[in-house]
């Protein structure tokens, strides 16, 4: 059975690539959709959805439209899910490689240093990291990268702990192949499969991170994100409940239709362990 | 007295306009005891009110720290710490006659020598407002403990209005003098000779007052405790509200699309009264030295840009007012017939055109004191977006605003500031090249210099002709209307929301500021 076939076994899978890509295609559309800024006041403020037409999901308290933001919103989620996700890769990996290749004193040494982040509660050191960076895009991604990189360091020291006994890595040492082309070319591509899997729920914990923090009122001040368009509309909850609600249901089906794909991915790669189940 | 008496009728013809009632004085006998449970938003960055000056600080403070006056809604002096004063009929002697009895919360006793160095040392060294009052006293002196004489150089007959706690609060000489005034313990735990004695504060969550036993005025205050509640969630506050944990919410505390749903709740009670010696008023800094904003032109096409009414009809609920020009609509000498900009893109997009506008990103610092604010920022922000400006939104705290206005470090950057009742106290602060000072959010923060424009703030201080001062305030209200030096936005209205059963909550031009002394609840 190949790859797609196996994925595809899993119907929640599918279901979350579905919304995924309508969520993808929406972000990829907003500026064609709402080519105007999402923070352009178009009508009166507090429409229902539906009330004016052309607003079907009616105006926030300032009379901007709501399904712009969402449009434009989507982009900055994802793209913030992404972009995060990829750094914390990039410092998890090689921390996690060096760790688990090396061993002894370097293992203690990176380790004791991964615990150093594990042991602050992710969202408490995010805040205070936006907070002292001053909050901006690239200041929310370093945040993000930085709580989340530790997971994929432990996961990646664990899978060549195990991987760097096997007997094709001894040959390869053999031979005479340097440490550099050992770790890249032997070892790291047989771990890929388990990164992959933490990766895509790593995207769905960067967007639910991103969302709290633009609650909170820390998210970029530029950029029209759900979460700031659910920490706007908080105040305004008992007069025009939408406004939190449809965000808050974007986020909440991203965050699902990620975890969704990401389990399917995990089915399709570890064939063995699906079938058990 | 007869000067005193012109001066009072020139200040009641001011007031005239205000036309806002107190409310009616409540028939029946105050009652003792009881506890306000206040809201507090934002949470002040200190209490020492002669060092701090933002709004909130005032708010809480002014129960706590007291000035030689009071002024009533038209703005006329009434008895405070001074029980009585003279002006000379030359009009550059003012006595005040202090109250004998009054003591410091730490028990000193409190004498003529403590408003000598309120006065003359401390606020002339800390608070650029008072300075500048100052500016125009050659001496002050204490014949006797319970006499002060300020004695001036030259007529400045707005100098009566300068009494206030927020303006000239007195401080205690015994614990300041000759220290570092800015690193004094002192200021951790306040020490005034107000109604209330400051208790405690958690901060992040309350701030507690209690009740000065030793207060001078007999059976005041009669409440017996303060709360200031800090909940910076708006939707909490309003909650809070409504449950009766807080009684008193002041103005900023509600959102204002609340306000209407809190005020017409039952036992609900709404007043705009107090607010009339302030007149607050919403601006933008613009940076005059550097930058886009050093241009004429791309300060005037941030006026055009501007959607005014539509920040007062949607963001403000229809409450304020836009200003036609750099003086608030309350002020007597405001120039009734100057043409406020008109909300017109095409024109701002035209002067930057003129003037070479390349897109460099301008930044843009709001005011942190909520929701409102904060909307309010995101539309100047589309607004000025939709003219072409390239704008960067920053964000900070109360202390971190103040920090970097106080630096010069922004390009635009909201405020508010009170203009008080007559332009040489609230209103020259701002634009007189002399006020030019790092270290302070409220002076000439954005370095406009125009020698023709200090030279008409410092003459029309100190004419004592009614008409040919108008002249020189209509003169600068025009000159400064083409200049810019920066944006005018909006004349804010204060409502103070509170239950009913809270009386002579405000007795005072001052409002709340003046502190509780006279309130009481109704068992």
């Amino acid at each position: 059975m190949n790859f797609f076939k196996r994925f595809a076994q899993n119907r929640g899978a599918l279901v979350g690539l579905v919304i995924l890509g309508l969520v993808v295609v929406l972000a990829l559309l907003a500026p064609l959709l709402y080519p105007d800024s999402p923070w352009r006041m178009v009508q009166r403020p507090f429409l229902a959805p539906g009330e004016v037409s052309g607003f079907w999901l009616g105006t926030d308290v300032m009379g901007r439209d709501v399904a712009a933001g969402l449009a434009h919103g989507a982009w900055v989620s994802l793209l913030i899910g992404l972009i995060s996700t990829v750094v914390a890769l990039a410092i998890g990996v090689p921390l996690g490689a060096l760790a688990g290749y090396f061993g002894g004193k370097i293992d203690d040494a990176l380790m004791r240093f991964t615990e150093f982040f594990q042991t602050i509660p992710n969202f408490a050191l995010a805040i205070v990291l936006v907070a002292i960076m001053e909050p901006s895009t690239f200041s929310i991604v370093l945040a993000i990268a930085i709580v989340s990189w530790p997971p994929v360091a432990r996961l990646v020291r664990g899978e060549f702990l195990s991987i760097k006994h096997r007997e094709y890595v001894e040959a390869a040492r053999l031979v005479g192949q340097t440490h550099r082309d050992i770790i890249i070319k032997q070892i790291l591509p047989n771990t890929l499969s388990p990164v992959i899997v933490l990766a895509s729920l790593m995207v769905a914990t960067a967007i639910l991170l991103e969302s709290s923090l633009s609650f909170l009122g820390l998210g970029d001040p530029d950029t029209m994100s759900w979460g700031y368009m659910i920490g706007a509309a908080r105040t305004v909850m008992r007069q025009a409940w939408w406004l939190s609600v449809i965000p808050g249901v974007a986020i909440l089906l991203t965050v699902l239709a990620l975890n969704l794909v990401g389990e399917g991915l995990d089915d399709a790669l570890n064939p063995q362990l699906a079938r058990a189940r | 007295m007869t000067l005193l008496s012109s001066v009072t009728g020139r200040l009641t013809a001011a007031a005239l306009s205000l036309a806002v009632a107190l409310p009616a004085v409540a028939q029946e006998t105050p009652q003792s005891g009881g506890v306000a449970n206040v809201a507090i938003q934002p949470e002040p960055p200190g209490l020492m009110l002669p060092l701090v000056q933002n709004a909130p600080t005032q708010r809480v403070a002014g129960n706590i720290f007291e000035g030689l006056l009071r002024y009533d809604a038209d703005l006329k002096p009434m008895p405070q710490l001074a029980t009585s004063w003279e002006i000379s009929d030359d009009g550059l002697a003012y006595t005040f006659h202090l109250h004998p009895d009054v003591i410091w919360h730490d028990g000193e006793a409190f004498s003529a020598a403590d408003v000598v160095f309120s006065a003359d040392v401390f606020l002339r060294e800390t608070n650029p407002r008072t300075r500048a009052i100052l500016d125009h006293v050659a001496s002050i002196e204490a014949p006797d403990d319970e006499t002060v004489v300020f004695t001036l150089k030259q007529p400045f007959p707005a100098f009566i209005q300068a009494f206030e706690v927020g303006t000239l609060p007195i401080v205690p000489k015994h614990l300041y003098e000759g220290t570092d005034f800015y690193h004094n313990p002192a200021n951790n735990h306040p020490i005034g000779t107000g109604p209330f004695e400051f208790a405690k504060w958690d901060r992040g969550s309350v701030i507690e007052l209690d009740k000065n036993p030793d207060y001078y005025e007999a059976g005041k205050p009669y409440l017996d405790k303060i709360y200031w509640h800090v909940i910076p969630d708006a939707a909490s506050r309003a909650a809070a509200y409504e449950n009766g944990t807080l009684n008193i919410m002041p103005a900023g505390s509600v959102e204002n699309f609340d306000i209407p749903r809190l005020a017409e709740m039952d036992g609900s009670c709404m007043t705009e009264a107090g607010n009339e010696y302030f007149n607050p008023f919403a601006m933008l800094w613009l940076n005059n030295r550097e930058g886009p904003t050093a241009d004429k032109r791309f300060r005037q096409a941030v006026m055009y840009a501007l959607d005014r009414d539509f920040a007062r009809n949607v963001l403000w609920n229809g409450l304020g007012k836009v200003p036609n020009g750099p003086f608030s609509s309350t002020l007597a000498a405001h120039d009734d017939d100057l043409q406020p900009y008109p909300y017109d893109p095409d024109k701002a997009e035209e002067l930057l055109d003129e003037m070479g506008y390349d897109g460099e990103p301008v930044r843009l610092l709001p005011l942190p004191y909520g929701e409102t604010w904060t909307r309010w920022a995101e539309a100047v922000r589309q607004n000025l977006e939709d003219v072409g400006i390239n704008i960067e939104t920053e964000s900070s705290d109360v202390a971190g605003w103040n920090q970097k206005i106080s630096d010069w470090d922004y390009d635009i950057a909201f405020t508010y500031l009170f203009q008080y009742g007559d332009p040489s106290l609230g209103i020259a602060r701002t634009y007189v090249s002399s006020n030019i000072a790092k270290g302070s959010p409220w002076n000439n923060v954005e370095g406009y210099e125009n020698p023709e424009i200090d030279k008409l703030f410092a003459d029309a201080a100190v004419e004592n002709d009614a008409d040919k001062r108008q002249a020189m305030y209509d003169q600068i209200q025009q000159t400064l209307h083409d200049d810019v030096p920066l944006a005018w936005i909006m004349e804010l209205a204060q409502p103070t929301i509170y239950r009913c059963s809270v009386h002579d909550l405000i007795t005072t031009g001052i409002g709340l500021n003046d502190g509780f002394k006279n309130a009481w609840i109704e068992q």
